[in-house]
């Protein structure tokens, strides 16, 4: 079993595989949207476990968090995280409409469950190309709830490997209305060799 | 008041005594565990991520796991003054967020984590008191050693005292 350290060059790697797949999700993401959305250069940052949640607001902000599994070849999950205001921002991006109130509603919940998809699926393909191994993805689960219990579910799983998290900020937004989403992709402990392997690092 | 709370992290613990609370925020699939002297009124709150130092070969962070994690306590409390036959616990936590049929492994980690620490507690022969843990939401808790109460909080789930 590999163990991750922050100069580990295998967590370079991660970096690059997780950059290239975050963009190669937004731009499938912006090709679903009629109009551009612009987008910032992934921001990549290894993480104290206590500073995962205070990236996004601190451990009790409600967020907005859709969990992905992936599977075959390769086995493990992948987390969209985002606040409140990019998740509803999200969510009129893709489906406008009118609305009795800001609350999240289940309208919202397919639609983001629906981006999740589209991320996860254009996320995969690059690994997929980029490594030769076969990956499918799993149905999303999406939770609404305290920052710190969300984010929970990738800190212990980069638990199992070292004691950081490693995430994948992006920045896009149409107009005014901007969506900030970080990206965690966590693959199960015995796929790292495997991903490695295919990408030609060990 | 702010001042009078000591506030715990992920993979961390403490302890405290009256008139200092323990809090830990958003609790999700880790666990809180709290040991309590009844008698000194000392405390001390662990948030624990996964339920065995002895699945991994890095475990040197003793806060992480379940297991150290109630070691670790045990010998910070009794630095504390807290006698460790006067012992009781509390459990909070152990969710599971997400909802899935693939990858149980991980996504029962939360049931996992607060099975490992009922089973810890026992073979020390620490009675469990109360717990609130499971269900699919966070949670943030706040414990007084003044009166051995834990306050847990939730976003949509109500709040309670056990």
């Amino acid at each position: 079993m590999r163990i991750i350290k922050e100069d580990d060059y295998s967590l370079d790697v991660l970096k690059e595989v997780s950059n290239i797949g975050a963009g190669n999700a937004v731009t499938a993401l912006s090709k679903m949207i009629s109009g551009k959305i612009s987008m910032d250069v992934p921001d990549i940052k290894v993480l104290d476990f206590n500073e995962v949640a205070e990236v996004l607001g601190g451990e009790e902000q409600i967020i907005v968090g859709i969990y992905i599994g992936f599977e075959e070849d390769l086995q493990g999950n992948m987390m969209f995280a985002l606040d409140l205001d990019s998740a509803q921002n999200l969510s009129k991006l893709l489906y406008p409409r009118e609305r009795d109130s800001d609350e999240f509603d289940d309208m919202d919940v397919s639609v983001l469950s629906e981006v999740g998809n589209i991320l996860a699926s254009s996320y995969v393909n690059s690994l997929s190309t980029l490594t030769n191994l076969k990956i499918a993805i799993t149905i999303p689960s999406l939770a609404v709830d305290m920052a710190g219990a969300i984010l929970s579910v990738p800190a212990i799983q980069f638990g199992m490997i070292s004691d950081k998290a490693l995430m994948i900020e992006t920045m896009f937004s149409q107009d005014e209305d901007s969506v900030s989403g970080k990206f965690f992709l966590l693959p199960d402990l015995e796929s790292y060799d495997k991903l490695l392997n295919a990408l030609g690092v060990i | 008041m702010i001042d009078d709370i000591v506030k715990v992290g992920m993979a961390d613990l403490n302890t405290a005594k009256p008139p200092m609370k323990l809090r830990t925020l958003g609790l999700g699939s880790c666990v809180g565990i709290i040991l309590y002297d009844n008698k000194l009124k000392v405390g001390g709150l662990a948030h624990a991520m996964l339920p065995s130092s002895l699945e991994l070969k890095d475990n040197k962070n003793r806060a992480k796991f379940v297991d150290t994690s109630i070691d670790q306590l045990i010998s910070d409390m009794k630095e504390k003054g807290a006698n460790v036959n006067n012992l009781v616990a509390k459990l909070a936590g152990g969710a599971q967020m997400f909802k899935f049929t693939s990858n149980s492994e991980i996504l029962n980690i939360g049931e996992r984590n607060a099975k490992a620490a009922r089973e810890k507690l026992s073979s020390l022969n620490i009675k469990l008191i109360a717990e609130d843990t499971g269900g699919n939401f966070g949670r943030t808790i706040t414990f007084n050693p003044e009166d051995g109460t834990l306050h847990v909080r939730t976003v949509g789930h109500g709040e309670k005292t056990i």
